[in-house]
């Protein structure tokens, strides 16, 4: 089942086409292959972890599961939310442990040509190249498909 | 086929682990046919089956040991060592080949046929009259019937009634039932909220049945601790062969039941005691002989429940652990010295072989004592929430035992808030609660702590930025849950708010965890922190509360470890970061010692034994007035004489910093004298390292502590400056003369001045063959002060030999030592001490001398 997440999703040739849920990260709009997807929470009640790597926002419960909370936002090093503003999170699985990845706000779900899919520009920003697994030209935006493997590769600091 | 392997494999490897057992009751009592039969049974068991599955090479070995058995079965062969030796080797074999058709899912190549031929060569040996070994009772693979298709009757009604199910499914169930739990007391909190009559039953009875339904899952998951153990008389057996000794192992209480989980956790430490038991515990046959013991040594397994823990004791009736040898090695390694070691008892000496990098075997065997130790024991233990324990005799024996919970899965957990944020404390290593008040350094504070230290509120003291309380008699280190977990919410705790004060104990090691909030017990499901967090060493597992909230559950392990307090705190990195890592207690079970370190003067850094110093003080310079020429102040109700080190009282300051030291005792008034002082530094918990010459009076000598050549101050040099008369007793007599026996300098040095100071004469020696000595050149004394731990002769054996002989087997012998546990106690006064004193306790060993030498004076209990 982890499949889905360690393979890259623009490797997946066999498929014309692939879904992505969009959201917005400090206004730029990503995507996140639909089938890394496990649940789309609204705002949760998030439970500080004291000592934590500052990108863990903390854990919540999602029906009686544990769920560790990981910043996006701090995670690709972009200023902080506004205090008070309501946040989302995507959920996605990683080695059988699920993950809240929080965002700003996620909107509709897209279909997108595999073909389209480009890969990521030389000059983007480091921060940024770490995690997109290529870019897609829309319509007036630009997509990134965020990696949610690499998103979820936190390593323990010592 | 797959699946018919896969229920092969877990059967014979069942089979196999009670073969081990069985052979082993063979070799011990070689006619038990009952047990022969059984034997006989299962090797044929294995051997039809793996022809049945078209296993050949299995089958080739399976039926040598078949035939050999068979042999026995038939009186034709005794079960001799030898033959049960090869037959386990013949099983060894078999265990090999399982492991690799386990692992490829097909028989390894190998060759057994020098196996094969000694087993066939031992049923051949007397077997003249029978039929040569191929004729041994022996189906075709084919027509043999498989696994399970002989068992006696009982065997097939018990089998009817179990089914083999997957952990994995079991696992699930857990965490399924788990999770009801929780929506359990979610409903029940609304419940609470809402009254609704019409819910109330219904809602009852869920409860009930969700409790039963998790009390039943939580059974399918226990099973009997003897599945750990059924591998130890095989493991016995050939230690005992292989070091030469004879061994015989008891096993109590097989049938006490734990969580998988459990028991999985436990086997490695488990086997690895039993091998120490076996290679260090008991002596060599010749050596348990010459001691009078019975030449086969004995290893007891128990396991028992005790309020929701099982306990196991591992125990060996050997030599007992080398307490000299621990000593020696401990400061060979830089754990202790001689100084500290010399004021713990020998159970906290014993406690260093729990020390990671501790190995006591002088010489690394093959069987232990291959640099991991007891260490990795103790971390195993405490990985699953569990405690280890030492109990050792000379020459009886030593026992550990261990305490696990029953399971991991739900613990009994206080829940408390610091900082805003809610943790979970597993109710397994909370000791009580204290509800206590922060106090700032000013007088008024200190004067109600004392004025009311058995009240209902205790106050946090603070010795420069370490807080610590005063629990009956004990100090006992604090750490702030809010300060060691860095959260933001710690301005809210002002000086005068309310606390309290989780008292937790972990092994031996006693610390106050400082919460704003303490709610309620709770029953709580342990899950597993995400790998991203699991380098937190302060937290063991995460939780759900009933208002569906996550905690985190706090491991006091980690955080013992984190403030330096633990036992075998050797975490460098924790100590490196944490300031508060000095923790002030005295007593700490093998800790170096606390120092008060205060300044005065342009010199040195000065220190003091924190023990010694009663409180400290912080005085306006208007509070201070002069009497006959000294300068006093206003404390308790009494005048205070003060002493002002190195002229601190000249300073052009406004306030001064004074060390009280007091004398608490009921005989009269109490009395306090201070020392006044520039600034308080610091209290380091440090080896003591002195260099010895107090060139100065009211210098004991320079140390180095933290690094930094540091004067210890000779407290009963400034007490006299006080009161002329502060050691001396009322009634004294004509000055007495004593002999003090101690081997290491620093206290020698430390009690000379004090019992002069008292009036007493003092000569000091620096061991017990040289006391001895002096008996025997016609000395004498009035009374001997003697050390317990001691090189060569200990202070035990000096009181015997002074007891048995000579003219001063009539004297007052006191005992100095690092504990007066009632044990300890018990043991000096039977060894023939008049009496038991602890080290640094001055004023109580000046009383018992007093007492001792009929001078009766009341006791002067210097309060530490």
């Amino acid at each position: 089942m982890n499949d889905t997440l360690e393979r890259p999703p623009a490797a997946d040739a066999t498929e014309a086409a692939q879904s992505f849920v969009t959201l917005t990260l400090a206004d730029q709009l990503c995507g996140v292959p639909v089938l890394a997807v496990r649940d789309i929470l609204a705002e949760q009640t998030i439970t500080r972890i004291p000592l934590a790597p500052p990108e863990i926002a903390g854990s919540l419960n999602l029906r009686g599961r544990i769920v560790t909370a990981i910043d996006l936002r701090r995670r690709l090093n972009l200023p902080a939310a506004q205090v008070g503003a309501a946040r989302m999170s995507v959920v996605a699985e990683q080695g059988g442990e699920l993950y809240a990845l929080l965002v700003d706000q996620v909107s509709e779900v897209l279909r997108l040509p595999v073909a389209a899919c480009e890969g990521n520009p030389p000059t983007l920003a480091p921060d940024w190249a770490a995690y997109s697994a290529g870019i897609y030209r829309l319509q007036g935006r630009l997509l990134v498909v965020l990696d949610v493997a690499r998103l979820l590769a936190l390593a323990p600091r010592t | 086929m797959d699946d018919l392997l896969a229920d092969f494999l877990t059967e014979t490897d069942e089979s196999l682990a009670e073969l081990d057992v069985a052979l082993v009751k063979l070799e011990r009592s070689p006619g038990d046919e009952a047990t022969l039969a059984l034997i006989f049974r299962m090797v044929h068991t294995i051997k039809g089956t793996c022809g049945f599955l078209g296993l050949p090479r299995l089958e080739r070995v399976a039926h040598a040991a078949e035939s050999v058995l068979g042999r026995v079965r038939d009186r034709k062969l005794t079960a001799t060592p030898e033959i049960v030796t090869q037959v386990l080797e013949g099983l060894d074999r078999i265990k090999a080949i399982l492991a690799g058709l386990r692992a490829n899912g097909a028989e390894p190549a190998g060759d057994d046929a020098a196996l094969i031929a000694t087993l066939d060569g031992i049923a051949e040996r007397r077997a003249r009259r029978a039929p040569p070994p191929d004729a041994v009772p022996q189906a075709s693979p084919g027509g043999e019937p498989v696994a399970g298709a002989e068992p006696t009757a009982g065997e097939a009604a018990a089998a009817s009634q179990t089914i083999r199910v997957g952990v994995d499914v079991l696992e699930g169930l857990m965490t399924l039932v788990s999770e009801l739990v929780l929506t359990r007391n979610q409903l029940l909190q609304l419940a609470r909220t809402e009254e609704n009559p019409a819910f109330t039953v219904p809602l009852q009875r869920l409860s009930h049945i969700t409790s039963d339904l998790q009390e039943g899952v939580v059974k399918t998951r226990m099973q009997p601790i003897g599945n750990a153990w059924n591998k130890l008389p095989r493991l016995v057996r050939d230690l005992a062969r292989d070091l030469g000794k004879r061994i015989e192992l008891i096993m109590l209480g097989a049938e006490t039941e734990l969580d998988r989980q459990v028991l999985e956790l436990i086997k490695d430490p488990l086997t690895h005691m039993v091998r120490n038991c076996a290679d260090h515990g008991l002596e060599p046959t010749e050596a348990r002989r010459a001691a009078g013991k019975p030449e086969s040594g004995r290893i007891t397994l128990n396991a028992y429940h005790e309020g929701g823990h099982i306990l196991i004791e591992i125990a060996d009736d050997g030599a007992g652990l080398p307490t000299a040898k621990i000593r020696a090695k401990a400061i060979s390694l830089g754990f202790a010295t001689e100084a500290e070691l010399a004021a713990m008892t020998e159970a906290q000496i014993q406690r260093f072989i729990l020390r990671p990098g501790f190995s006591t075997a002088a010489a690394v065997t093959a069987v232990s004592g291959r640099g991991v130790g007891m260490d990795v024991v103790k971390s195993n233990i405490e990985r699953i929430g569990g405690t280890i324990d030492l109990k050792s005799v000379a020459g009886q024996g030593t026992t550990v035992t261990v305490k696990i919970p029953l399971t991991l899965a739900i613990v009994s957990a206080l829940i408390v808030q610091a900082g805003g944020e809610r943790f979970a404390i597993p109710q397994i290593s909370v000791v009580e609660l204290v509800r206590a008040r922060a106090a700032a350094l000013d007088g008024a504070a200190a004067d109600h702590a004392a004025a009311d230290p058995a009240g209902e509120t205790s106050v946090i003291e603070r010795i420069n930025d370490t807080p610590v309380l005063r629990l009956r008699e004990r100090l006992l280190p604090l750490v702030s849950l809010t300060g060691l977990l860095h959260l933001e919410g710690a301005a809210e705790t002002r000086p005068d708010d309310r606390a309290y004060i989780v008292v937790t104990q972990v092994g031996a090691t006693t610390l106050g965890i400082i919460v704003d909030r303490v709610f309620d017990t709770e029953e709580i499901v342990v899950k597993p922190v995400a790998p991203i967090l699991r380098h937190i060493t302060m937290f063991s597992g995460n939780t759900i509360l009933g208002d569906g909230s996550v905690i985190m559950i706090l491991d006091p392990n980690g955080i013992a470890r984190a403030t330096g307090v633990g036992v075998g705190g050797g975490d460098p990195r924790a100590a490196g970061r944490d300031p508060q890592r000095a923790g002030p207690s005295l007593h700490g079970a093998d800790g170096p010692t606390a120092m008060l370190l205060f300044r005065a003067g342009d010199g040195a850094p000065l220190a003091v034994p924190l023990a010694l110093v009663a409180r400290l003080e912080d005085i306006p310079r208007a509070r201070i007035e002069s009497s006959a020429g000294q300068p006093v102040t206003q404390y308790r109700g009494q005048l205070m004489p003060l002493v002002p080190f190195a002229g601190a009282l000249d300073a052009g300051r406004e306030r001064f910093t004074v060390l009280v030291f007091s004398d608490d005792s009921g005989g009269g008034p109490a009395r306090s004298m201070g020392l006044v002082v520039d600034e308080i530094v610091d209290v380091v918990k440090d080896r003591l390292r002195m260099q010895l010459g107090g060139a100065r009076p009211g210098l004991l000598g320079t140390a180095i502590i933290n690094g930094a050549s540091t004067d210890v101050i000779d407290i009963a040099h400034y007490l006299t400056l006080a009161f002329g008369d502060w050691f001396k007793a009322p009634r004294a007599a004509v000055a007495a003369n004593v002999l003090v026996v101690d081997d290491s300098g620093f206290f020698r040095q430390m009690l000379a001045p004090a019992m002069t100071a008292a009036g007493f004469r003092v000569t000091a020696v620096a061991s017990a063959a040289e006391a001895l000595a002096r008996r025997d050149a016609g000395e004498m004394f009035a009374a001997i002060v003697s050390d317990i731990q001691m090189p060569e002769i200990d202070g035990f054996e000096l009181v015997r030999r002074i007891r048995a002989e000579g003219a001063w087997a009539e004297l007052p012998v006191i005992a100095l030592s690092g504990s007066t546990e009632p044990a300890d106690i018990a043991r000096g006064r039977a060894a023939g001490f008049t009496d038991y004193v602890t080290k640094f306790e001055r004023d109580a060993l000046l009383a018992s001398l007093r007492q001792c030498l009929g001078q009766g004076a009341p006791p002067l209990g210097l309060a530490a």
